[in-house]
This record gives structure tokens, sequence and C-alpha cells, in this order.
């Protein structure tokens, strides 16, 4: 049944119908909660002969305590470090063995735990994970937190420190964000918070969120849904319910102000940010708000690219984004100046931009052409079982529909010229937004205006 | 006694809901489950065909999401940027789609954008690829957009002079990059300035300042040509659909012979010499060590692969498990052959905490004198992890076409996807020990650091490796180029 709405789907492509307007994206799934709560998606997909499964933990950064900020990724990474029957190195050893890849991520919302094995290895997989799900602290002691702690340190230096303007993210949420709020601090955490961070965080941060009913899990590919459910009854049926979790608090985020900050770094090239907030994703006009982006800076006709890059050329480069969360979005805008330009200049031409766009309304071919590529970027998310498996606990945990693909598509689709206009004027308000100015060392000259400077 | 009331919990889980359940009997965890033997890797076949003019077409169908990719493989890349003019290839690629056919610039860029289709144009070394990735819905427009870039580029002069200061200002960004620099250096060592794998793919200032719209024009007609190129196409089409299209999209492209170009040979690192480059403040060192390795159509080609996977090619690897898992030195550590028509690098790395600078160089030489010895479990794991995982790699359409591109470039017979798993099973431990004491050669090899002098130097240079050349950043990338206000 689930192969044949997937054939019609591609029979309905192959038949050159217009796929925009006629075919729904869909990726049947059955589910299945566990009595221990654990929700459990199967999706089944026979095309290669693989399997993805897809852990999410419902807990990121944004629940973490004050002073242990980056615990959550922290505790992601000890996740691998073996479990009761599963010695030390041996989770890695054992998928390798099998032909599998596996790896996890944080970010404020979430934690997830991914392999991608050959299908006669899925049900080491599923070992694995129920492992480390109901025994992580059989096997845990200070000394793997130690070496976990100089890791990740290490991964704060390599993708933050080390890198040009690799600190502006850091620096943005922490004055974005009222101090305290769960997105003010970032998920890679602070040095000191790390090296804070104690065997005790460890147990008290699985206690209270590595419970299954706290998880959901996905497997995608080939595999049947009935085999597929076995094998999870057998593995995690076992673990106990945990304690219901602590309910996520919405917290207000709000900017009453227009902050101006600078910030020097080891740079060639001055760089200007500018961040507003935004609802959250999947609410009011969040798809909105990405098809705005896209007007602003994605390709070489939108309006930020093309004045700044194309027919100015003072910046080498300009992005625009909305980064959408649980608890909040963040618009966001950087353009870096070109030797002989301040942000002064940059800031001014997208000033005039901002303006442009609120009093009129982009063109439709403007917001088609943005809808456009969504529509092939949903398609291009279909290819891999990973990918599937991902965005079906993604949709999942943000909505409780893991086959959300169309809805989530309808959302773009929607969008006309004046919802972008009002979107702007909504939210891209002059007096409420973050201005960041990274400049080389000694050039604050070419900063935009700035009231306050903050360190590296 | 937290264990026994986790106990008692379960019990009364079991009792409510799955008693009598036979599946869900207490699993044995004791040791990880037995697997059923691994599943073989199904490719629906490689299908090649002719267009009139002799354009060669290799394809495989991909039925599961409307999509296509079709990538124009033309054999002829930096490798073949003339004498003077390093970057030709690339600055030429970077152009082509800078306006196509009846188009400008805007008005290409908006008519693929608004298909939601991309095309992009790259420069290999020895390839350039138009690659068209587009919803089989859009496939006709797509296609004739397509066609514009590969048979009427226009490249105006207006954008040239537009890349030409983004390229600029690029390698002025270069200074900020310590990864960059330390590559730029390691591949200058290794194969000079003379060769095509030593200096960067962009061309440096001088270059960059010297390209006219002839020199685009040029070396697009000598490379673009349908005896000098192959067609990958893969993706929810078939051939019958397909091949009347790409008749009367390019059928009619006429061009010259086959673009060739001989090459002169790199010199072999000889000695152990130590290049470090001052980058102040850095908080982590960027170390790339190695040497010359081999080309891909080596007869050890899958030995090789199998040991690098043991040093460095995988996240149990010796590398990575030394400095990262047992150190705690660095976020990853890693190593990689550059398989290459002629004989790439072989390169060790990682990204180490600048205070341990020494302490990591030190690992690394060991790992480098140890990988001669392996044990029988690391080569069932790495042989397992290669051929068990290579079925994975063939999911999407651009992945497809990336491996049907080496199949093309390393004329590789049409049954390698079908062999690679067994050839990689066939790999014994002697040929892994003989591959190690072949290619990687502690004593003779370039050892590249980019990291704070003052606070480095010392410790590496107690480690007695051999002789330390100090550089600045402007000694590998020159001064960054002044460039004149718009």
């Amino acid at each position: 049944m689930k192969r044949a709405v997937l054939g019609a789907v591609l029979c309905a492509g192959l038949a050159g119908m217009s796929w925009a307007q006629e075919v729904r994206i869909t990726v049947p799934y059955t589910r299945f909660v566990l009595p221990n709560g654990l929700n459990v998606i199967v999706h089944e997909d026979h095309s290669t002969p693989t399997v993805a499964v897809n852990v999410y933990y419902h807990v990121g950064s944004g629940r973490e305590k004050p002073g242990r900020t980056g615990f959550a990724h922290l505790f992601e990474h000890i996740m691998f470090e073996g479990s009761k029957n599963v010695p030390e190195g041996k989770f890695d050893e054992w998928l390798e063995a099998a032909g599998g890849n596996n790896n996890g991520s944080t970010n404020f919302d979430r934690t997830n735990y991914f392999e991608t094995v050959p299908s006669n290895a899925l049900e080491l997989a599923l070992f694995l994970e129920s492992d480390r799900m109901g025994y992580l602290l059989d096997a845990m002691s200070p000394k793997k937190v130690d070496g976990q702690r100089d890791v990740v340190k290490n991964e704060r230096r390599q993708s933050y420190e080390n890198r040009p303007y690799g600190m502006a993210f850091i620096k943005i949420v922490e004055h974005l964000y009222p101090k305290g709020h769960p997105y003010s601090w970032p998920t890679i955490g602070s040095m000191r918070d790390l090296s804070a961070a104690s065997y005790k965080d460890v147990v008290d941060f699985f206690k209270t969120w590595y419970v299954p009913n706290n998880a959901s899990l996905v497997i995608a590919g080939d595999v049947t849904a009935e085999a597929a459910r076995r094998l999870v009854e057998k593995w995690f049926t076992e673990i106990p319910r945990g304690k219901p979790v602590p309910p996520v608090t919405p917290a207000a985020a709000y900017l009453n102000e227009e902050k101006r900050l600078l910030m020097e770094d080891n740079v060639q090239l001055p760089r200007l940010y500018m961040c507003w907030h935004t609802p959250p994703v999947f609410t009011g006009m969040d798809a909105t708000n990405d098809i705005l982006a896209s007007v602003l800076a994605a390709g070489k006709n939108s309006r930020l690219y093309r004045r700044l890059v194309y027919e100015l050329q003072i910046a080498q480069s300009v992005n625009a984004a909305n980064y959408s969360g649980m608890l909040g979005s963040i618009f966001w805008i950087d353009a870096t100046a070109r030797e002989g330009h301040t942000l002064k200049e940059l800031e001014a031409v997208i000033r005039e931009e901002l303006n442009k766009i609120k009093q009129e309304p982009p063109t439709l071919r403007e917001v088609q052409r943005a809808v456009n590529q969504y529509e092939a970027s949903f398609l291009a998310r279909l290819e891999s079982v990973e990918d599937k498996a991902d965005i079906l606990n993604n949709y999942y945990h943000l909505t409780g529909n893991p086959d959300f693909f169309q809805e989530d598509l309808s959302r773009y689709k929607a969008v006309d010229p004046t919802d972008v206009m009002a979107a702007a004027q909504s939210f891209l308000s002059d007096d409420r937004r973050l201005v960041l100015s990274i400049v080389p060392k000694g050039k604050k000259n070419l900063a935009a205006t700035f009231s306050q400077e903050v360190r590296k | 006694m937290k264990r026994v009331s986790l106990l008692v919990v379960l019990m009364i889980y079991h009792a409510l809901f799955v008693l009598g359940d036979a599946r869900a009997q207490k699993p044995n965890r004791s040791k990880p489950p037995e697997l059923g033997p691994p599943p073989a890797l199904q490719l629906p076949p490689i299908q090649r065909f002719t267009l009139a003019n002799g354009l060669e077409v290799v394809m495989m169908e991909k039925h599961q999401v409307p999509l296509v990719q079709l990538n124009l493989l033309v054999r002829a890349g930096t490798a073949h940027d003339p004498e003077g003019k390093r970057g030709l290839a690339s600055m030429t690629a970077a152009m082509m789609n800078e306006g196509a056919g009846d188009r400008d610039a805007l008005a290409f860029a908006d008519a693929v954008d608004f298909l939601g289709a991309s095309i992009s144009v790259t420069a290999g070394m020895h390839t350039t690829t138009v690659a068209l990735f587009t919803p089989l819905s859009k496939l006709d427009s797509a296609l004739s957009l397509f066609g514009d870039v590969v048979l009427r580029p226009r490249f105006p002069a207006e954008e040239l002079e537009r890349k030409r200061l983004e390229r600029l200002t690029a390698l002025q960004q270069w200074h900020d990059e310590p990864r960059i620099i330390a590559s730029n250096l390691f591949n200058k060592i290794l194969f000079g300035p003379r060769h095509p794998y030593g200096p960067p793919v962009m061309g440096d200032e001088r270059a960059i300042r010297s390209f006219t719209v002839d020199d685009l024009r040029s070396f697009y007609s000598l490379s673009f040509s349908p005896a000098n190129a192959v067609l990958i196409v893969v993706g929810d089409v078939t051939r019958a659909a397909l091949a009347p299209k790409l008749e009367s999209l390019l059928g009619s492209w006429k061009g010259g012979p086959p673009f060739t170009k001989p090459w002169p040979p790199a010199q072999q690192v000889e000695s152990r010499k130590i290049y470090l480059v001052d980058k102040p403040d850095a908080p982590q060192s960027v170390i790339r060590i190695g040497r010359i390795g081999v080309a891909r159509r080596t007869e050890d080609f899958y030995a090789i692969t199998v040991m690098n996977t043991i040093l460095g090619g995988s996240f149990t690897s010796r590398l990575n498990n030394n400095l990262r898992e047992q150190h705690g030195y660095s976020y990853g550590a890693g190593s990689r052959f550059n398989f290459m028509p002629l004989p790439g690098a072989f390169m060790a790395f990682s990204d180490v905490h600048a205070e341990v600078t020494d302490k990591a160089l030190n690992e690394f030489m060991k790992e480098l004198r140890g990988i001669a010895s392996i044990t029988d479990e690391e080569l069932e794991r790495a042989k397992n992890y290669l051929a068990l995982s290579y079925p994975s790699e063939f999911q999407s359409v651009g992945a497809i076409a990336g491996a049907l591109a080496e199949v093309v470039i390393y004329d590789l017979p049409d049954d390698y996807f079908n062999t690679y798993t067994s050839r990689i099973l066939a790999v014994t431990k002697q040929e892994v020990e003989r591959a190690a004491r072949t290619y990687i050669d502690p004593d003779k090899i370039a050892i590249v650091v980019v990291g704070d002098r003052k606070k480095i130097e010392k410790g590496i240079a107690s480690l007695g490796l051999g002789p330390i050349e100090n550089l600045s950043i402007e000694d590998v990338l020159g001064k960054p180029p002044v460039i004149e206000k718009k």
C-alpha cells in the first residue's frame, strides 16, 4: 500500500504532469508507541539495501542550566563513549565493521543520533542505540567526561575561535536575547562552563532528558515495517519510562532597542551583521520570512546581492536567512565589504533596500522564483534514507506529524508578495535589532555606527 | 539501589503492557547481535550511447525521485592552463554561466533560479564539469539553458571584471584562513611551481589580473568539443525519452580534437622538514603532513584504500583514535590519498590545540611509523567498512553521477561498481603492509604547521624531527592584492 502511493507519485512525474500543482509530496510511514513512551516511526524504501536509524532526544542547549552552557552538546559526545554492554570504543568499531556510518548533532531544541547501515545491520544499530538509551550510566566515568571535554574544547577552537568571523554567532545570540533566555548562549557553550561540567551533571542530565518518553526513533529504508517493529520491541521495551520531562516554558525573546556593537577580529575585511527576532518555526509568518530572506539575498537577482555585489560592487558577499527555532527565530543578514569600503556604506544600501520592500511588495516573479527553489529542495531531500529519516523525526518533533512534507511546502506556496512586504514591515524594524560590525584590528573607522565594543 | 528500583519499574511495565508478547522477550545484551549476510548492491546497468556528432553519453536510470542530474565532463581543467595563465581554466569555468545564449548574466541566473534548477560550471584539475540538477518537471527548459552554457557562453567583458574583483578579494581573504594557508603551502612544497598540482587553482594576483575575454574564448574553444567530452546522465528518465532531446540539443555541436598536454614530473619529497607559518595568537595549529602518493590507476588502489582507512580514513582509524579519543588534542584527525590521473598527495591532517602542537606531532610520527604493521581485526574492520557501506553512496542522482565520472575519467570497466566490494574484501594483510611501506615514508615527508610561532616553535624544535623553515603568511600567499576603489 505504501509503495503504491509512492508509485503514483512517480507516475505523475514521469507523465510530465505539473509536479508543482498536482502531486503531493508524501513519505508514508507507520508509527507506534512503546509502553515506555518511545515514539517509533518506520518508513520503507527498498531502492538501496541501506537503512537509516535516527533518534531524537527532545532536548537541546535551550534546556541547559546557567553555568553549564554547552552541556547538551558535551553530553552528545559522551553518548558515543560506551554503555553497559558496549565497551568504550566499540560503538564505532562495531558499526564500522558492519559497514555503518554514524554521528550526532545538537542544536538549541534537540539532539539527534543517526546511523546509516547495510540493511542486515539494522539490529546492531538498534542494539547500540537501545544500550545507550537504557544503560549509559553503568559505564560512565569522570575520565570519559574529561576526555570529551578536551575534544569539545577543540571543536570550539576549530569551528569558532580559529575561524575568521567565527565568534560572530556567539556574540550575536548573547546580545540579541535577554539575559537568561535559553537561546542567549551558543550550543557549543563557553570554555568556562565546559571546564565546570561534572560527572554529576552527566547523571542528572541523562535521568532528566534521556528517557524513552522524551525520545523518538525513526527507521527509514530497506526494512519492512513488521520487521522493524519486532526489532524495536525486542531492544527498547525493557528500558524504563522516565519521569515526565519538564515542560518547555516559552521564554519571551524581545529586543526593545537597537543595539549597535563593534568587535575587532583577525580579518582582512569588515563584515556587517543585522539580526532581528522573528516568530518560532512553523508559526506566524515563519515561511514568509524564509521567502523574504530569499528575495533579499538568494541568487544574482536578489535585491541585496544585486545592489551590493553586482551593481555597486562594494561588497564581496551578502547572506540573508531566517534561522527558525521552537522558541523563536532569528532573521539574519550579513555582508562583507570590499577593500576601500566601509560598513556605513553597506548599511546605507541595506537600509534603502529594506525600506523599499517595506513600502512596496516584491514582484510575483521574485516570490515565485524563491518558492520554486524551495520546492526543488524538497525533492532533493527525498533522495537518501538518512535525509528522510531526519526530516521525519524533525517534523514529528516540531509538529507531531512526521509526514509534514506537503504541509510544509504548502506554507511556501501560499506566500504572496504582499505577505513578504508585511513580514518586512512587521519584523525588520530599525529600532528593535542588533547591528554588529566586525572590523580588522585597529580599523574601527570601517565600522557602522556603534555604541558598545565587545571583546573576542 | 537505583538498579533495583529500575528493575521494579520494568517489571510493572512488562506486567501492564507486554506480558505475553513473545516478541518482547528480554534481549541478550552480552554480545552484539549476529548479523545476517550483507545485502548485495544491485544497480541499474550503465547505459552508453553516442550522439550523431560523436558525443559519448553515459547514463544510469534512477526512478525514486523525479529529479535529473546531467553532467558534461570536458577533459580539460586546471592542468591545461597555458604557461603564465594559471587559473585560466578556473576563470573560464566561472564565466560560462555569466550570460549565455540570448540572456545576459542576470537574465540567465533568473531563468535557472526560476526553475528551481541549478547549473554550475567547475574546473577540476583534469576536467571541467557543467552540472545541471533539475526537477524532472522542468527538464525541457533546464536542458535548453544547459545547452546555452555549453554551446553559447557569452563571456561578457564587464562580467569578467566582476569576477576578477571577486577573486582578487578572495585572495585577500585567504590571509585569514589558516587551513587555506596550510594547503597552499603543502601543495607548493610537494609539487613545486610548474607542476599542475602545485600552485592554487585560481592562480595568483598577476595571472588573475592578466586574463582577457580572448583568453577565455580561446580556452573554451580548445577544451569544449564533443570529441573531448562525455555526458553523464542520472535520474528519472529513460534513454528512449532522453536520447532524442539530447540529439536536438547537442547533436549539432562541433569542435576540435581532444586537448592534450604533457606535464613535467614532480620531485618526490626526499627528506623530513618542517615548515612553520606564523599565525599570531592562533588558538589551534593546523597540521598537514605528507608526500607525493600515486596515480589513481595504480594496481595498489584497493590496498592503499584499505591501508588509509586504518591509518586515518575512518572515525576509528589510528590517527583519529590517537589524537582525538586517546589524547583530546583535536576535534578530529585523519589522512587521505588524493587519487588523480597523475600521482597526487598523500596527506595526514589535524587542527590541534596550540599548547600541544609538539605532542601531537609526536603522535603523528608514531602512527606514520606504525602503519607498516596492522592487526587482523583492523584489516577486517576496514575492509568491511569500505565494502559494506559502499551501497549507501548510490542514493542521490548527484552522487551516482559523481561515481560515474570516476568510471569515465579513469576508464574503469562498466562492472566497477559491482566488483568494488569483492576487490576490497580480497585485500590481504601483506598487501596493506606493503602499501604502507611503499607509500608512507616517515623519514621523507613535509610537515606544514600554521600556528602561533611564539607558542609552538620551541616545542617543535625539541622533537628533532628535522630542520625548521620559518615562514610568514605573506611568504606563502604573497602580499594581499591592493584593490582599486570602485
